[in-house]
């Protein structure tokens, strides 16, 4: 076990982050979205939107865009070569749109291990808002394998 | 998008089956998604971990299971949605995203959610609730 179980309820560094139109754009690219309302202003705007919407997961990568965004686990001593994503949860209070500025306060909600120490989980649960305004709720698992501790089983 | 009337348990949404994944689009998501891990890109990385190659970000299948999602609800409907990373997804794999309703109740729709890859490794499992009044 490399983190500590004190580390749970360690409050971390809010940041803030502007959702840029290029940027959703791109991230439609990527994901090979054609619907026209994740890129095309227009088609928001027909849509009742006021600008392009944030499609469900692209916050998790824009909370990325903090300074060091993994400095909070290699400060923990972890190795990010044995990171895996174990889970990841979204709850949904309002859309948000190209031209906001969110706000991400995350905080590890618990630490644990599973076989002997081999793997860690750490449980990072992050709240969005726009404003005063809640937008959601990330909860994150992050898998910290320990090769050295499975094979010796 | 489906007529939400209509809904009922067992009623499956149009399944989304993906291109095989390219090393171009793992870099292109790192950069638009803004997870720049080079685990996901960076072979001498993933060597270095002791595995044969780089492999796709989970968040990447659960973005493609979001657009399963979309092209079903207008986003808005969308009240929480979940997944659990089973497996990893190597590149040039070809996932197909899958869902359906298990649940119907007090004007939520609860889905079951999946993907899988043609070799039948299901990568991800997961979950969403839905708004249908």
């Amino acid at each position: 076990m490399t983190v500590p179980a004190t580390a749970v309820g360690t409050v971390l560094a809010p940041s803030t982050a502007l959702v840029e139109r290029g940027r959703l754009r791109f991230f439609a690219e990527a994901i090979g979205e054609a619907d026209a309302l994740y890129t095309d202003l227009g088609t928001a705007r027909a849509a009742g939107y006021p600008d392009l919407p944030v499609p469900p997961t692209f916050l998790f990568g824009l909370k990325l865009d903090a300074p060091d965004p993994f400095g909070w686990m290699t400060d923990l001593g972890v190795d990010m070569r044995f990171v895996l994503h174990g889970s990841q949860r979204f709850e949904y209070h309002a859309l948000a749109f190209a031209g906001d500025e969110v706000t991400f306060r995350p905080r590890i909600s618990d630490v644990y291990d599973k076989r002997g120490g081999a793997l860690e989980f750490l449980v990072l649960e992050t709240a969005v808002t726009r404003g005063d305004e809640p937008i959601a709720n990330l909860t994150e698992t992050i898998v910290v394998r320990h090769p050295e501790l499975e094979s010796a089983r | 998008m489906i007529e939400l009337q209509e809904l009922a348990v067992g009623t499956e949404l149009p399944a989304l089956t993906l291109a095989p994944i390219s090393r171009t689009t793992l870099a292109l998501f790192a950069g638009a998604s803004g997870d720049h891990n080079p685990i996901h890109l960076d072979t001498d990385v993933a060597a270095s971990a002791g595995l044969d190659d780089v492999f796709a970000q989970g968040m990447l299948s659960m973005a493609y299971l979001g657009r399963l999602l979309t092209d079903w609800v207008p986003q808005e409907r969308i009240r929480s949605y979940e997944v659990r990373f089973a497996a990893i997804t190597p590149v040039h794999a070809a996932p197909t995203c899958t869902g359906r309703v298990v649940a119907v109740a007090d004007g939520l729709a609860t889905l079951e959610l999946a993907v899988t890859l043609a070799d039948g490794t299901v990568t991800l499992t997961g979950g969403a609730v839905v708004a249908i009044d």
